[in-house]
């Protein structure tokens, strides 16, 4: 288990690292259901988080990736432990949370525009000012953001007129137009082909650099973490721990091209090894129950 | 605009022929069969008997509509309302669902009578049956469309902390509306059965009285001809609807929208 300090990462021309602990867990568990057939779906798991920072969690399905996510979303609370956001117990410091799943969930009736804008409907301060400000101000901003991503010039289009690739950076556009301090991230491009999720990865790297927000990303895909991730936590299958926690140190901005370098290469191999490693565990540790 | 136009009655042409069709061979078979109209009235007697008694039936019919909207309008109101609340909620709608299967399985002529005992005969029991016809489609429908809100929406809506009305103002209930207006079309013509029960059963008028006092004294066309306008209305209130609700629910629809090709 390589256990390393999250501080000091190159970060291609990025101004220096913030290295204050953002998010925290504290032998953080989740047991669903209650009596025998409970499950336990995390055990104690403690984990630190810095400001600005982008964690991928990765590991086998069903190991607790999302229920990760799910609380630091304050979904979902710790059965015994706690989750600490900005140095104070979960939900005691409103902080902005953005989050984007798999499935865009954009809503057909409102064109790509509204649908981003959203979030500055809900969202204070924005909230107040939503009537006067939405024809001029937001409008603005999400264009922009629109532009960054790459959907300039579709704002006045509706979903169901885009592309799964375009639906999703609409998707990002939503999750990012309130300005969060954190963007949760569960498997966003999993459902797209590989071409399409290779130009989301260097579209959400930019939108990374650019915003300086803290990221936490599921995902199943190795190559994805390592091409995006600061750090990524590798974690058991059910019930969830984290087995690994492993920097990733690649200069940015990266390309595609840098993933097929040896270094990228073997740093996948390792986190493959691992986790086909802990796939194989349960069934040894189930016939051990059954022995007892 | 006329390349449309000849689309839309291709398009319609086999409804219309198959309409024209049925009209056509009733006449006929009345003819060959030489059936009387005590029996089975011709369409063409009882397009007749509609423009001879026009003026006797327009009071009625007027009636009726006024009953039926009046019973549907508020019926609706009520049914959004309780679709919203069951919607939005498990413990109501476990709590609330069985009472309200058990009360739409009541046929609602077996309260007509309640309902004249309580208000008298006339225009209040047929407004009351219309209405009660009426919520349970609609609360059924509404429910569902905001029951089925993707969990991943709305795990989206809670990290923005929206409140449980912010989420049902901005996702809930538009994502209803479809299901809300085809509630709306089937709920207009079972309101029009709610008033026409009520009507024949404890009125002094109204279409369903007018059919009534015309069957006892035998006059068979002008029956036919109440049947007629009730048809005529139900489908004009039909169209109505369907139209209100491809302009306000078009998105839904978008398989027929040209732009989204």
């Amino acid at each position: 288990m390589t256990m390393q300090s999250v501080a000091a990462i190159p970060v291609g021309d990025a101004p220096p690292v913030r290295t204050k602990t953002f998010i925290e867990f504290e032998k953080a568990s989740i047991r669903y259901g209650r009596g025998e057939s409970s499950v336990e779906a995390l055990t104690e798991t403690s984990l630190k988080i810095a400001e600005g920072d982008f964690v991928a969690l990765v590991g086998p399905s069903g190991c607790g990736k999302s229920t990760i996510l799910k609380m630091v979303g304050d979904l979902l609370k710790p059965t015994t432990g706690h989750v600490f956001v900005a140095g104070r117990e979960i939900g005691a410091t409103p902080i902005r949370i953005g989050m984007a799943y798999q499935n865009p969930t954009l809503l057909p009736w409102l064109s790509i525009r509204e649908n981003v804008m959203l979030p500055l409907k809900i969202v204070p301060p924005f909230r107040q000012e939503f009537r006067a400000k939405k024809k001029g101000e937001f409008r603005e901003r999400v264009d922009a953001l629109l532009e960054q991503v790459g959907l300039a010039g579709f704002g006045d289009r509706f979903p169901w007129q885009l592309s799964g690739g375009m639906m999703q950076r609409a998707n990002l556009c939503r999750a990012l137009v309130h300005d969060p301090d954190l963007l949760l991230l569960d498997e966003p491009f999993g459902a797209l082909d590989q071409f399409t999720r290779e130009e989301l990865w260097a579209t959400m790297q930019d939108l990374w650099m650019s915003k300086k927000l803290t990221v936490l990303l599921v995902t199943h895909d190795l190559r994805e973490a390592a091409f995006l991730a600061n750090r990524i936590c590798v974690m058991s299958a059910r019930p969830g721990r984290i087995l690994d926690d492993s920097e990733v140190t690649f200069a940015r901005p990266r390309t595609i091209d840098m993933t097929y370098e040896p270094d990228f290469v073997a740093l996948n191999q390792r986190l493959r090894a691992m986790i086909v490693g802990a796939r194989a565990a349960p069934s040894l540790s189930k016939a051990a129950g059954a022995a007892s | 605009m006329i390349k449309d136009f000849i689309d839309l009655l291709r398009r319609k042409s086999a409804s219309t022929a198959l309409i024209v069709g049925v009209f056509v061979a009733w006449e006929l078979i009345c003819l060959l069969f030489g059936i009387s109209d005590i029996v089975l009235p011709r369409p063409t007697q009882v397009v007749g008997a509609l423009i001879q008694y026009w003026p006797a039936i327009m009071p009625h019919a007027y009636q009726t509509l006024y009953t039926t909207l009046t019973g549907f309008g508020i019926g609706v109101g009520i049914g959004v309302l309780l679709g919203v609340i069951i919607g939005s909620s498990r413990l109501a709608y476990d709590t609330a669902y069985p009472l309200l299967v058990g009360f739409s399985s009541i046929p609602k002529v077996a309260v007509v009578p309640i309902f004249v005992l309580w208000f008298g005969a006339g225009t209040v029991p047929a407004i009351l049956t219309a209405m009660m016809i009426c919520i349970f489609p609609v609360v059924v429908n509404v429910a569902t469309g905001i029951a089925t809100v993707e969990p991943e929406l709305e795990d989206v809506m809670k990290t923005l902390k929206a409140s449980k009305l912010d989420i049902l103002m901005n996702v809930g209930l538009p994502r209803a509306m479809p299901y809300f207006f085809a509630s709306l079309k089937v709920a207009i013509t079972l309101a029009f059965v709610g008033s026409v029960v009520a009507e024949t059963v404890a009125s002094n008028r109204g279409i369903g009285n007018m059919m009534m006092i015309a069957s006892s004294s035998f006059n068979v066309p002008l029956v036919f001809a109440g049947l007629f306008v009730l048809a005529g209305l139900g489908v004009a209130l039909y169209a109505a609807f369907s139209i209100i609700e491809y302009r306000t629910t078009g998105w839904a629809h978008r398989k027929t929208d040209p732009s989204a090709a």
